[in-house]
């Protein structure tokens, strides 16, 4: 079954058969040890590093990394980045679900449709610190928009608004957060068969009856999924913020960074593990939702 | 199927048919007549905010400068250097990731079906792993990479791997999937062929298209990269266009844009090559139903 030895595997097994076949299956192991020592040294051990070094002080073992959590500061960073990824995921979600579904109508080889796809990938994916810039250009003191509206005699009162956690980056996060909606859930609207629409058609259902009781109910967990991985993404989001705010640390990846450069105050290296372990548990937490979701998702739309 | 519904009320059914087509061509101009302007606007303003020259005129000046090597090398050598390094950065990253998966991931096909699991777990674990959290990690893991093989920026290599393994996990996986590697393995053993010839004579030639589409996909992800260059204190493309913002905003939007541009030239070659592959795919199930 392995492989083409199936004839010899039939024969009885005799003492020399039995010690090749151990022999065999060693060797098949060994092909796979470069792969395995290669993630173990790049990325168990990161993640090993900060599992246990959120609970390491100078004198050993310690809580008193997971209770600096609790410093207001970075107490609520933590509740910033969840709001912040809240409200980017759910946004992003509803525009990002438009978008796709205009994106699943239109033709299929289209140009039009290839260029916005891979806009959305672009986007989604490599925005970063090119993204920060683009909001600079925009909507920056000098930007684009902001000179138009100006000449159109509205000025903006609050000249800062782009900085802050609660305004301009909630912009410039559906930035990335519509791109990766559409990415994910395209090929769940796809999924989608003609098929179900013509068969209510014929039992007499209209577009309503089809959206509420035939693709609604089938889009709803892959929705909830898209949403979740939405906020993960928003949740572990740095560059585009490091870029943006150079002053305060009105996130949790801000924190982060700050604590891991921090040389000033000793322990801050472990207080920025404690908070990087803060992050994996809360994104541990969405992801595990999400793939439950997924395996309902998996149901109808399983291709 | 609309065979069947139109014998029951073949005009009424055709005229709802169409008039949904109409409403949803509307619907679909006017959600892409918003996007475009969404997400064209702020490429549209890097290209403006570029071209100032500060006296309310317009200038070409920046981007002379940035497609002139030698100029930028002048003025702005963390730049140059950041560009040079990413590139060289992308081929090692896709070189050891292509040398590591792919033999790892046939291999396991063939001979160890049973560790498939695992080693999809590994491969896509990373995506749930913020890349900050691994720049934690990894700092420990990186001073003993420096003590070895010294401080260069090439090194970084190492990490993307482990960030781009999920994106070329599933390319690769998709390309293993759509041809039968276990029969044709079956075939060339029993004609005699070695394992390495079964890899080299079979396995790769058929996944040229996949791995395209990995290392695509991967130079795009590793030209883009900030987050872990940033943290460990090395220089890349990203990492420059953030510094060189401090004092050019000009030029940092100059390069931030091509840096945009060159991704979605890559990515848009990528999606032609995919679609080479999935058509053979897509005529098998339209004959199925």
């Amino acid at each position: 079954m392995i492989d083409g030895s199936v004839t010899t595997r039939c024969a009885p097994p005799t003492k020399r058969g039995r010690a090749s076949s151990v022999y065999r299956s060693l060797v098949a192991f060994l092909g796979v040890v470069p792969f395995f020592a290669y993630v173990a040294v790049f990325f168990l051990v990161p993640t090993l590093v900060v599992a246990f070094g959120a609970f390491m002080g100078p004198q050993g073992l310690t809580t008193h990394n997971i209770s600096a959590l609790a410093q207001p500061q970075i107490a609520s960073s933590l509740l910033h980045s969840v709001i912040l990824a809240g409200v980017t995921a759910v946004i992003g979600a509803v525009f990002g679900s438009l978008l796709s579904y205009a994106v699943a109508t239109s033709r299929r080889d289209g140009l039009v449709r290839r260029v916005f796809t891979t806009l959305c990938g672009v986007l989604a994916q490599f925005g970063g610190v090119a993204l920060a810039f683009a909001f600079v250009a925009t909507v920056g003191a000098q930007g684009l928009l902001t000179i138009w509206l100006q000449r159109m005699g509205m000025t903006i009162s609050d000249s800062q608004w782009v900085y802050e956690w609660d305004k301009g980056l909630v912009v410039v996060y559906l930035y990335f957060q519509i791109p990766l909606m559409v990415l994910v859930f395209l090929p769940a609207i796809e999924g989608l068969r003609p098929e179900w629409r013509e068969a209510t058609q014929t039992l007499g259902g209209g577009s309503w009856r089809y959206w509420r009781h035939v693709a609604g109910p089938v889009l709803t967990p892959p929705f909830i999924g898209a949403l979740l991985l939405l906020f993960a993404n928003a949740f572990s989001a740095y560059a585009t913020v490091a870029v943006l705010i150079s002053q305060a640390s009105p996130v949790l990846t801000l924190n982060i960074a700050g604590a891991m450069s921090s040389e000033v105050v000793l322990g801050q290296a472990n207080v920025a593990k404690a908070m990087a372990l803060a992050m994996v548990v809360v994104v541990a937490l969405v992801m595990t939702l999400q793939a439950l979701v997924e395996r309902r998702t998996s149901k109808w739309l399983a291709s | 199927m609309a065979g069947l519904v139109s014998t029951r009320d073949g005009r009424g059914r055709a005229s709802l048919r169409r008039r949904r087509l109409r409403g949803g061509a509307v619907f679909r101009l006017v959600t892409f007549a918003i996007a475009g302007l969404f997400f064209g606007l702020p490429l549209v303003a890097m290209a403006e905010f570029t071209t100032r020259n500060g006296r309310g005129g317009r200038t070409l000046e920046t981007w002379a400068t940035l497609t002139n090597f030698s100029k930028m090398n002048e003025s702005y050598p963390d730049l140059k250097n950041g560009i040079v390094v990413s590139l060289g950065l992308a081929a090692v990253a896709v070189s050891i990731m292509l040398v590591l998966l792919l033999p790892t991931m046939t291999w396991v096909r063939l001979r160890l079906p049973r560790l498939g699991k695992t080693v999809q777990f590994l491969c896509l674990l990373p995506l749930s792993i913020p890349a900050i959290v691994l720049v934690v990690g990894l700092v420990p893991v990186y001073a003993w990479v420096t003590y070895f093989l010294g401080e260069s920026t090439i090194w970084l290599c190492f990490a993307y791997v482990v960030l781009i393994l999920p994106f070329a996990y599933r390319a690769l996986d998709a390309g293993l999937s759509a041809i039968d590697v276990k029969t044709l393995s079956e075939a060339a053993r029993s004609l005699g062929a070695s394992w390495f010839m079964v890899f080299r004579a079979i396995v790769v030639p058929n996944m040229g298209t996949a791995m395209l589409s990995a290392a695509f996909l991967s130079v795009a992800l590793v030209l883009g990269e900030f987050t872990v260059a940033n943290l460990l204190s090395r220089n890349n493309l990203q990492v420059a266009i953030f510094m060189v913002g401090k004092s050019n905003a000009s030029m940092s939007i100059a390069a931030a844009l091509s840096s945009l541009i060159f991704a979605f030239g890559v990515l848009f070659v990528m999606s032609f090559v995919g679609n080479g592959r999935r058509r053979p795919a897509d005529g098998r199930s339209s004959k199925e139903s």
